[in-house]
């Protein structure tokens, strides 16, 4: 039997539009299940951040869909009470990908890590990006293999000692918020599990653009990689080796905002503020901006290499402009397929040319 | 000279030349002609391995092959009568394939000192005059030269001349056999309907080739090919993978669900993708995706979210997307693979057909992964069984493997196709919505038929999670519980074997159901089995055919009707997979006869093959 309501959400998608969204609470987006990550795990954090805002992002319980490769994080999908798909690794993006585009409808968010989106998945994760498709990626970046414990991951900088690198990893690490934008990704910006209140901001710009809003969230390890990322979250390293970035703001850091990002040129440069430079000589940033969007996701050094890094490691939406998205474009495409020609079924079958036997 | 008119009941031509020679166009231009006249017919093209392999050599041949005739043709026939060949390494290529006695008609051009050379023929050797094809009727013609010379009133240049020259030869096979020039001139005119001139000099080209037969007086016969006995009814010629994409675009009209393709472009299946995406106004939607994963896992998405996923490759690609099959068959939700073989294992020989992915299709996913398998016949069956393919998907929420090949996919056959209003509908079951209740929503409970019902995104009160764990029966939750696996394992099976309660009973293509012998095929091989199973009749053996369309599960009166006789032979174009099978399931000593030289299956070969295995059988009973 089909159902009259299945077919009419097949063909017109959410009758309510965002109007007649009820008042969710984030527990309405809490599963039954048990949340089965080591005690301390970051992941703990961004979950129930991405439950505090689903209530914010005008959808419909019923059209929010989470789909997750294979590795720590991809258990997400288990504890959100919306429609979710634990799925293969490194193949999240193709699969969101299908679901997007016949379903445009549907808010689609697809939970990956570092090994799942940037080594074995890393081609679906470029051609998600390069494509457009309106989706959300959260990339969970702890630098570790958690599920199979501990192997270095395509982001552990050089010389992880872990335990496939016993001597330390000789792979030169990716820069995700780089290939992202090497991939002409429409949404980049990065977030981390210990400072909450911006992780709900980055989510709620990720769920808000058109697009393949690309969210980087550094996610500590507690078992076997913890402290990883300690120069950007410990208190007295953070204002030093960070930096929050504003659409519209200049770009300045430190414990007193005494520093500042300047721009030479096309080199960047940290200056502190006073005697020779003002706010008024810093670089304004500004998400529409590539080159200057470039110049930033470049900032990369790891913490493990070096006490102090020359520039802080940016915090935000690094990059946002709009570019059509591929869902979008095949509904376009086969709309106007439909329009040009009337299915017909047995002219079709028919085809160019007959003959009759009699 | 005279002319003699002579009547044969079947023919067989082979036009071979280059790549850039345009002989698949003339072959089917051929065909086109030979169908409207109503002869029964099939085709083989055979394209060169290398897109642009250097011209006017060997690996750059590229042949067609019609068997036509005014009895049944199921093959495009083991040897042929007439070899046209526009150079001397079309010859070469293809010599063996012509019976002896039989017509050369040679382009004297391509048979210069340059020609040769590239071809690879011994310095000063030239087949046409050392005597090396006395046994064949050889007929050099000057289609170069009489091409140029028809076109030398036009302002075309050297290259737009010599790209006529196959229509020469397509006119004078024309008036060979007796066939009108209009139907072809209609083509040219619709084709080059923008270069009138480019028409207008293929046209004239193809008439100088038709008078030149009938003026030029070297052709001592001519031959009639009278109208075959098909059942009455519209007809039009169709290929494989042609007949392939129409079968999915049915089941989506028939079904009222929109199809979503993702693929990755191989050999020889790419001509579903590029036909799919042709049909945009019927809810396809097509998706090229950037691996052959991407496409499977593509297709999985869409199936989770209530279209019709359909995924298609060849071998090599299939054994990339085996993790996302398991996937679909732990999640029970519809996916259709199509998997138009080709000669492995690796890379093996993409253009060259084979059988040899049966095993694959059965076994070749980790853990125990039961998917359903089908398998068209013939280049119009390939229709029925896309059909077949969705609907059993749709309705049984399982993953089903479509075994066609090459052979079929470029092969093609007449077809009386078939009316929308023939084709049975397609029945989905959704979970319906629900508003406030309290019964928790249980994505694995299961109908009858062991089938769970399809719960999609966007709607209301079922949202829920699936995944590649584990699943506990009803709910779906993730579960490492040993007994629940077992179960689960069991139920997964339990489910695909049903589906044989929704398939039809094995029949007896001919011959008695009973008996002696019999033959036993799977896919592309139907029409060589039952051309070489006839003849064996008319001779009077005792000898049955019966072919598999549905391998997995197999039909419910498969192990009787195989009871029902003293010996099972099971050719294959493989090294002995299905007749494994068969063995493995009913344990039955079936004899395979293999082929694995990247063709079909010719008659006179597979006659001898069952002689032979029959006579080993006498000679085991009397000694
Ligand atoms: S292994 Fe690491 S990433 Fe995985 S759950 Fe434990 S703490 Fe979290």
């Amino acid at each position: 039997m089909t159902t009259k309501t299945n077919t009419d959400t097949l063909k017109n998608g959410n009758a309510n539009g965002s109007n007649g969204i009820p008042k969710y609470s984030s527990k309405d987006f809490s599963s039954d299940q048990d949340v089965r990550w080591c005690p301390g795990c970051g992941d703990y954090t961004i979950l129930k951040q991405v439950q505090n805002v689903m209530p914010d992002i005008g959808v419909l319980k019923k059209d929010i869909v989470f789909i997750s490769g294979i590795g720590c994080a991809a258990r997400f999908p288990y504890y959100m009470d919306t429609f979710g798909m634990h799925s293969i690794h490194g193949r999240a993006p193709a699969i969101a990908t299908g679901l997007k585009v016949s379903r445009p409808e549907l808010s689609v968010w697809i939970i990956t890590g570092d090994g799942d989106s940037l080594s074995i998945g890393a081609n679906h994760f470029v051609q998600l990006l390069r494509r457009n498709v309106d989706v959300n990626l959260l990339l969970f970046n702890n630098q570790i293999y958690g599920l199979t414990k501990g192997q270095y991951s395509p982001t552990a900088p050089e010389g992880t000692v872990s335990k496939s690198t016993p001597f330390g990893s000789i792979d030169h690490p990716f820069n995700p918020l780089q290939l992202s934008m090497g991939a002409d990704g429409t949404f980049i910006a990065r977030a981390m599990d210990r400072d909450p209140k911006h992780l709900q901001k980055m989510l709620l710009r990720a769920s808000e653009h058109k697009g393949t809003s690309m969210l980087e969230i550094l996610q500590n390890c507690i078992v076997f990689n913890d402290g990883a990322f300690e120069l950007f979250t410990d208190k007295k390293s953070r204002p030093r080796e960070t930096i929050y970035v504003e659409h519209g703001e200049p770009l300045i850091f430190g414990s007193e905002n005494e520093k500042g990002l300047r721009l030479d040129g096309l080199t960047p440069e940290v200056v502190e503020l006073g005697s020779e430079y003002s706010k008024d000589d810093l670089w304004v940033h500004d998400e529409k901006d590539k080159t200057k969007a470039d110049l930033l996701t470049r900032f990369f050094e790891h913490p493990h290499n070096s006490e102090h890094l020359k520039f802080p490691r940016p915090f935000g939406v690094l990059y946002d402009v709009d570019r059509p998205t591929y869902d979008e474009g095949v509904t376009i495409q086969n709309a106007e397929a439909l329009k040009r020609n009337k299915p017909d079924l047995n002219a079709l079958l028919q085809g160019p040319e007959t003959w009759e036997v009699s | 000279m005279t002319t003699k008119d002579q009547v044969r009941e079947e023919v067989t031509i082979r036009f071979a030349g280059d790549s850039g020679d345009g002989m698949q166009l003339t072959g089917s231009l051929f065909t086109n002609t030979t169908a409207l006249l109503g002869n029964d017919l099939r085709t083989l093209p055979e394209f060169p391995a290398e897109i642009r392999a250097p011209a006017g050599t060997v690996p750059g041949v590229s042949s067609f092959q019609l068997h036509f005739g005014s009895t049944e043709i199921m093959t495009p026939g083991d040897v042929c009568d007439v070899l046209v060949v526009m150079n001397s390494a079309a010859l070469k290529a293809n010599l063996s394939l012509l019976k002896k006695g039989g017509i050369i008609i040679a382009n004297i051009d391509g048979f210069d000192k340059k020609n040769l050379n590239l071809a690879k023929y011994p310095e000063g050797e030239n087949p046409l005059e050392d005597g090396s094809l006395d046994s064949y009727r050889v007929y050099e013609v000057d289609v170069s030269s009489m091409t140029k010379e028809a076109l030398s009133e036009t302002d075309l240049s050297y290259k737009e001349v010599d790209r006529c020259k196959n229509m020469f030869v397509l006119g004078l096979l024309f008036w060979m056999y007796n066939r009108p020039v209009e139907p072809t001139i209609k083509f040219l005119q619709k084709k080059f309907g923008k270069e009138p001139r480019i028409a207008d000099a293929n046209v004239n080209v193809l008439k100088t080739g038709y008078h030149f037969g009938e003026t030029a007086e070297i052709f001592s016969s001519r031959y009639t090919v009278e109208e075959a006995d098909l059942k009455p009814g519209t007809y039009r010629n169709i290929t494989g993978n042609e007949s392939t994409v129409l079968g999915l675009v049915a089941a989506t009209q028939k079904s009222g669900l929109p199809l979503f393709f993702g693929s990755y472009p191989i050999t020889p299946a790419s001509d579903i993708l590029h036909g799919l995406s042709r049909h945009k106004n019927f809810g396809v939607t097509t998706f090229q995706a950037e691996d052959e994963i991407a496409a499977v896992s593509s297709a999985i998405g869409a199936a989770f979210g209530g279209h019709i996923g359909v995924t298609s490759s060849s071998g090599p690609g299939i054994a990339l997307k085996g993790e996302a099959m398991g996937l679909a068959v732990m999640l029970e939700l519809p996916l259709v693979v199509l998997n138009i073989q080709r000669a492995g294992p690796s890379t093996g020989m993409p253009t060259k057909t084979e059988q040899a992915d049966l095993l694959q299709a059965m076994y070749g996913r980790n853990g125990e992964s039961p998917m359903v398998i089908v398998a068209p016949k013939s280049p119009a069956d390939c229709f029925n069984m896309a059909f077949e393919a969705c609907r059993i998907a749709l309705e049984h929420m399982i993953p089903v493997m479509y075994l066609s090949d090459g052979y079929l996919a470029n092969g093609s056959e007449p077809w009386k196709f078939p009316q929308e209003k023939d084709l049975k509908d397609i029945k989905v079951r959704f979970e319906p919505p629900r508003e406030n209740s309290d019964e928790p929503f249980l994505p694995y409970l299961r109908d009858e038929n062991h089938v769970r019902s399809w719960a999609i995104p966007g709607t209301e009160g079922i949202e829920h999670r699936v995944g590649g764990l584990e699943k506990e029966d009803g709910t779906g939750n993730v579960s490492y519980d040993p007994d629940n696996h077992e179960k689960m394992v069991k139920l997964r099976e339990a489910k695909r074997n049903k589906v044989a309660d929704f398939i039809p009973l094995q029949k007896i293509d001919q011959g008695n159901t009973t008996g002696e012998v019999l033959v036993l095929g799977w896919g592309s091989t139907y029409g060589s089995i039952r051309t070489a199973v006839g003849q064996l009749r008319r001779d009077g053996m005792d000898i049955s055919h019966a072919h598999l369309n549905y391998i997995s599960p197999f039909p419910r009166n498969l192990e009787e009707l195989l009871r029902g006789f003293e010996r099972v032979i099971v050719p294959e174009i493989n090294n002995g997979q299905l007749v494994r099978l068969i063995r493995d399931e009913f344990l039955i000593p079936a004899k395979p006869i293999n082929k694995i030289k990247g063709r079909p299956f010719g008659v006179q070969e597979l006659k001898d093959s069952i002689l032979n295995i029959l006579s080993e059988k006498q000679t085991v009973t009397e000694s």
